[in-house]
């Protein structure tokens, strides 16, 4: 089954078929990359979530593991104007994982090993519309595509999926991360065609 | 920041091994861009990295292009030296991996 954000309803009559303003269809899946592709052993990989007053949430690979993990088909937009329809997944929802988390914080900076950011309201990782992505296609994610785990959170541009991802700081104030500090748009909505700063 | 967080938690990843694969291409690929902001070649220029203080040729970086913009990193530390991004207004340049730019210049 889809899984459609709410924002989505009554732009999308069609869920899955319905290109962003600017976007064309590809069917395989381009990958982009910023820097070497960081290899990182599962056994010494580390999820955390840190807050405003520096409490520290972690997270190993087996601690991932025996979370509740859903598998949602959703579609990509990458800011370079490809889109991919009816990608699966499997993860854990950001819900799971910031049940515990007391914030008052309202934006997110993500951050990957490899040394990436990017930067998003803390909102839009609740709601069913935020994973910590282990598989792509039914196995385990590649490192090409972000493997050990990567952040989906594909109601916006695909770079605020951070690949890799490590951790995720929560901020009173919005800090804008590795592209959103050099010309792109700090939220990324493909929907109202968020590409660039102004837009 | 990263810099320091890395290390206290010592979880650096091994990057992609010199000699390996090639998903860059050498500072050169700067020149086209460059060439629309800077009115000399600057990939003849010398730059000198912020985070390691190594100092070579732009045309010597590692630039990563299947990305939303140039990505140049340091062949030594591979940490980003420069990123572009040409927007449909602006050309974004960001410098803040690279401490000095000495450009050859005719004698004055
Ligand atoms: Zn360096």
């Amino acid at each position: 089954m889809a899984v459609i954000s709410r924002g989505f309803h009554g732009r999308r009559p069609e869920p899955g078929r319905t290109l962003p303003p600017g976007q064309y269809e590809t069917r395989d899946f381009p990958v982009l990359s910023a820097g070497p592709t960081p290899r990182v052993d599962r056994d010494r990989w580390q999820f955390t979530i840190t807050t405003e007053t520096g409490a520290r949430h972690a997270w190993s690979w087996p601690d991932l593991m025996a979370l509740p993990s859903e598998s949602p088909t959703v579609d990509l937009h990458c800011v370079t104007k490809w889109s991919k329809f009816g990608t699966t997944w499997g993860g854990v929802s950001l819900d799971t994982l910031l049940a515990d988390v007391e914030t008052e914080a309202g934006y997110a900076l993500v951050d990957s090993y490899g040394g990436y950011t990017t930067n998003l309201p803390l909102a839009d990782l609740r709601g069913g519309r935020a994973w910590i992505a282990h598989t792509y296609d039914g196995a385990d994610l590649a490192p090409e595509h972000g493997g050990p785990a990567r952040l989906l959170v594909p109601h916006l541009y695909l770079w605020k999926s951070a690949k890799w991802v490590r951790g995720i700081r929560l901020l009173t104030r919005d800090e804008p991360g590795f592209w959103e500090s050099a010309g792109y748009h700090s939220y990324g909505d493909p929907w109202r065609e968020q590409r660039y700063q102004g837009d | 920041m990263h810099d320091t967080d890395r290390a206290a938690t010592g979880t650096a990843p091994p990057q992609d091994a010199p000699g390996g694969a090639t998903d860059f291409l050498d500072g050169n690929a700067l020149a086209g861009v460059l060439a629309e902001l800077f009115a000399v070649d600057v990939t003849t220029a010398t730059s000198r990295c912020a985070h390691c203080g190594s100092s070579g040729h732009l045309a010597a970086l590692r630039v990563y292009g299947r990305a939303p913009g140039l990505v140049a990193r340091c062949p030594h530390c591979s940490e980003v030296v420069l990123r572009l991004v040409r927007t449909p207004q602006d050309m974004w340049l960001d410098m803040r991996g690279c401490t000095a730019l000495a450009v050859p210049m005719a004698p004055a």
